[in-house]
């Protein structure tokens, strides 16, 4: 290494394109954006050709069109008057909806069975693991259909409620259980604040906020009593307390009542009424994310040096609160990761809506419109925006909450 | 010490007592069922609730299977041998065997020709899952696609001939020079392989097909569980290679390769399936040329392997990533160009990491098949929800048919999940 000598200037020769690792890869990029520019020009040349040919073109002015069709489970106001991006709307609301439920219980079931899976009773713990690998091996769709073919062939019908010797009968006299739907009551204000029934529960909401702040101020002032003391105040009944008092309260001064489902003329009236399409998708997706969520439940948990849990043992905390303080913070840094994606896998599947006729996003944009209007391509290109920007969205805030639990390190 | 001694009792026993068996409660099934069962209360409370819950099932399930009716011809006559007892009326399945299995199409006279394809197939997969099988297998794992292809849809036989020469026109050429340059050996095989198709295209007679042996199916005809599995075992093996490519152009260091992959992945991966079906049988047709009739099912099978193979790029990209940087690094100070490095050093252990990634992505493709049925292709979900529930004959005859096609999806997948546990095992190089 004594003697450095510059290397001779090569000439650029045309080999060095290939053989050459400074310019090899320039070379390969270049390829790959021809074939790519290739390829695009190619589909969007056969697109221009087709569409010409049917006399199309691309537009989204269908969207403001009356949509002539009618949709059964809806949350907010829509008939089929309204335009086709109100249906979507709709559609889109349903789509949260059903998805939002089915994350929650989901998560119910799926923590349930994976903790009952390490249970050390034999019985319970083998029922878990057929109930995982049951669920796991068998199509989503297949479950959907099952369910919704409970919910309409199986549930009583309307009529079998009525007269002296009805064969099916009311849940306490309040929830009705029926083919077209389950009827659960529906509280409603007698002398609310607005005349709006949305407005009114955004004042209940306010109370539980309200509630929620003062709880922490609470929380802050039991936690610096015990920095300074080393005793921690009991707050559970003062909790308790702000919990309930302002929201009874405000639900008292405005008189809430609730509208019990009724058997009237050839169907239930009054109450709300949950459709069996979305129990069955609702119910299909709960159980079946369920058994992934178990598995990995049950791998975060085993993820846990058994060490842990014998220091704890050996600190004299008992297996309840070693589950609660020890085990559990630890393991969700192991669980949220992959609770991430079947929280996005739940809200792609309940696209399957279309299979029980729920009217999500996939059933009114993606079908009822795309084939009233024949917009195929502008109906599909909006449906995928609308999943990939849901996706995201959930990502982010999932992501988001990963990082508060995920282990700080120096 | 006098002899009286030598009255005095022992007081150390000179004899073995016999062993004796265990107190009854330390035990057998008693000691199992205390420790396992009953070893607190709530836990005797769980598994009392298990019990009953056991006992729901299993009473209602029983004697609905045990009863069961197999030689009926429509749901009428099985209620009237039933006579109002409880009982399974399992005679849908034999009456309807041929339609769940082929779709209601598929010509009767020709069902060998599927079944031959399964069995064959069976053995072409044979040395793939079980590698102690002769590796001279391989050579009829190969032929094994143009064979299936032929098979099920029929036609002139010229078509897989030619598709197969094309391909081994691309192998002799890579052989030949992939050797020095692998860059000049692949996109040689790809203009080999184009050339041939194109010079055979023109050589197979107009027709040909209408003298065929076999003669042509068209893939609507086809149907029931015989296209989940043909759905499910085309896209599982186009998309494992296709996902190699595109997790390796993740990890490349070109941006713009790397670009074009990171964002067909996340954009697959943001969006349900059912729209990429919807993209195969509404939109996909707009995009070919306006003379070329591109079919359903060949629609179909773009749209999901590519749907299937973002999923295992990313399931790769894990491998990839869990291989330390050393093996990277040594395969580098050994001299081998980055082909080389991957195919003989990296990928391998990168691809044995993600055993158990892959088979999920392939189990929940294969249950995903299903969906097809929404875009009324008639799969076996599709013919139970249309043809089958829709006839006079067995309207309402709902658990006998899903139950099947649970039980039939089950067996499927578990035994992939079971073959994946046993390769796992039977991979495991580090001596734990």
């Amino acid at each position: 290494m004594s003697t450095l000598t510059d290397p001779p200037k090569a000439q650029f020769q045309l080999s060095m394109l290939v053989n050459d690792t400074r310019y090899r890869s320039l070379t390969f990029q270049a390829i790959a954006a021809l074939v790519l520019a290739l390829a695009i020009w190619y589909l969007g040349n056969n697109l221009i050709q087709n569409l010409r040919a049917a006399g199309l073109n691309i537009s989204y002015g269908f969207l403001g069109d009356p949509s002539g069709y009618d949709i059964n489970q809806r949350l907010i106001e829509y008939d089929s008057q309204s335009s086709h991006a109100r249906a979507a709307v709709v559609g889109i609301l349903n789509t949260l909806l059903v998805a939002f439920l089915s994350c929650i219980t989901a998560t119910v079931f799926g923590v349930i069975a994976g903790v009952l899976r390490l249970s050390n009773n034999w019985l319970v713990s083998k029922l878990m693991a057929v109930y995982v690998e049951i669920f796991r091996n068998i199509p989503v769709l297949i479950w959907i259909i099952i369910i919704f073919t409970i919910m309409t062939a199986v549930m009583p019908g309307p009529r079998e409620f009525r007269g002296d010797d009805a064969t099916s009968s009311m849940v306490f006299d309040l929830f009705a259980f029926t083919n077209r739907g389950v009827y659960i009551p529906m509280p409603w204000f007698e002398s609310g604040l607005f005349a709006s029934t949305t407005m009114n529960w955004l004042v209940v909401l306010a109370a539980l906020a309200l509630s929620f702040f003062v709880m922490r101020k609470v929380e802050t002032n039991a936690t610096k009593t015990q920095e300074e003391t080393g005793v921690r105040p009991n707050t559970t009944w003062i909790g308790l307390g702000v919990w309930l008092v302002p929201v009874l309260l405000v639900l008292f001064l405005m008189g809430l009542s609730w509208e019990v489902p009724e058997l009237k003329g050839f169907n239930f009236t009054g109450g709300i009424k949950i459709g069996g399409p979305l129990i069955a998708l609702w119910f299909a997706l709960s159980i079946y994310t369920g058994a992934f969520i178990a598995e990995n439940v049950r791998a975060g948990i085993q993820a846990i040096n058994k060490g842990q849990t014998e220091a704890a043992a050996a600190l004299g905390l008992r297996p309840g609160r070693i589950m609660n303080l020890v085990v559990l913070p630890q393991a969700l840094r192991v669980i949220i990761p992959p609770l991430i994606s079947n929280f996005l896998n739940i809200t792609k599947n309940s696209s399957l809506a279309i299979a029980v006729g729920y009217a999500d996003i996939t059933a009114t944009l993606g079908g009822i419109t795309l084939n009233q209007t024949g917009r195929a391509i502008e109906c599909v290109l909006l449906l995928m925006l609308f999943y990939l920007t849901a996706s995201l969205l959930i990502s982010m805030v999932m992501n988001v909450y990963n990082a508060s639990v995920k282990l700080k390190e120096r | 010490m006098s002899d009286t001694h030598s009255q005095t009792i022992a007081f150390v026993r000179d004899t073995e007592i016999p062993p004796a068996p265990p107190p009854a409660r330390e035990t057998g099934a008693y000691k199992w069922m205390r420790e396992n069962l009953f070893s607190s209360v709530p836990n005797s409370i769980l598994t009392l609730a298990a019990l009953v819950l056991i006992y729901l099932l299993l009473s209602t399930t029983v004697p609905w299977l045990l009863n069961g009716v197999w030689t009926t011809n429509s749901l009428a006559e099985c209620r009237e041998v039933l006579d109002g007892k409880v009982g399974a009326c399992f005679s849908v399945l034999t009456e309807r065997w041929n339609q769940l299995l082929y779709g209601f199409k598929y010509p009767a006279s020709e069902y060998w020709r599927p079944n031959l394809a399964l069995v064959l197939l069976l053995i072409a997969l044979a040395p793939v899952l079980f590698f102690d099988l002769p590796r001279k297998l391989l050579a009829f794992t190969a032929i094994y696609p143009f064979l299936a292809f032929w098979l099920i849809w029929g036609g002139s036989i010229l078509v897989p001939i030619v598709a197969l020469l094309g391909f081994v026109a691309a192998g002799f050429v890579f052989q030949k020079y992939g050797k020095g340059s692998f860059a000049l050996g692949f996109f040689g095989a790809i203009v080999a392989a184009v050339v041939v198709w194109n010079v055979g295209g023109y050589l197979i007679p107009e027709g040909a097909s209408d003298t065929a042996m076999l003669s042509a199916v068209p893939s609507r005809d086809l149907g029931g569980f015989m296209l989940n599995m043909m759905l499910g075992v085309t896209c599982v093996s186009l998309s494992v290679p296709l996902g190699i490519a595109l997790a390796l152009g993740r990890q490349s260091n070109m941006p713009l390769i790397k670009w074009i992959c990171v964002v067909f992945i996340e954009f697959v991966r943001g969006v349900p399936l059912i729209t990429l079906l919807f993209v195969a049988s509404v939109m996909l047709s707009y995009f070919f040329p306006p003379d070329a009739t591109v079919d359903l099912f060949l629609r179909v099978v773009i749209m999901i392997t590519l749907f299937s193979a973002a999923y295992i790029a990313e399931v790769i990209r894990g491998g990839l990533a869990a291989l330390p940087k050393g093996q990277y690094e040594a395969a580098d100070s050994l001299g081998l160009d980055y082909p080389q490095a991957m195919r003989l050093i990296i990928l391998p252990q990168a691809l044995k990491i993600s055993i158990p990634g892959i088979v999920n992505v392939a189990v929940g493709l294969f249950k995903d098949t299903t969906l097809v049925s929404v875009i009324s292709m008639f799969d076996l979900v599709g013919m139970i929800r249309g043809p089958i529930l829709a006839s006079t004959e067995w309207n309402g005859v709902y658990w006998e048919l899903l139950g099947f096609a649970a039980f039939l999806f089950f067996i499927v997948c578990y035994g992939i999940s079971q073959y994946s546990q046993w390769l796992e095992r039977r991979l495991a190089t580090d001596h734990r």
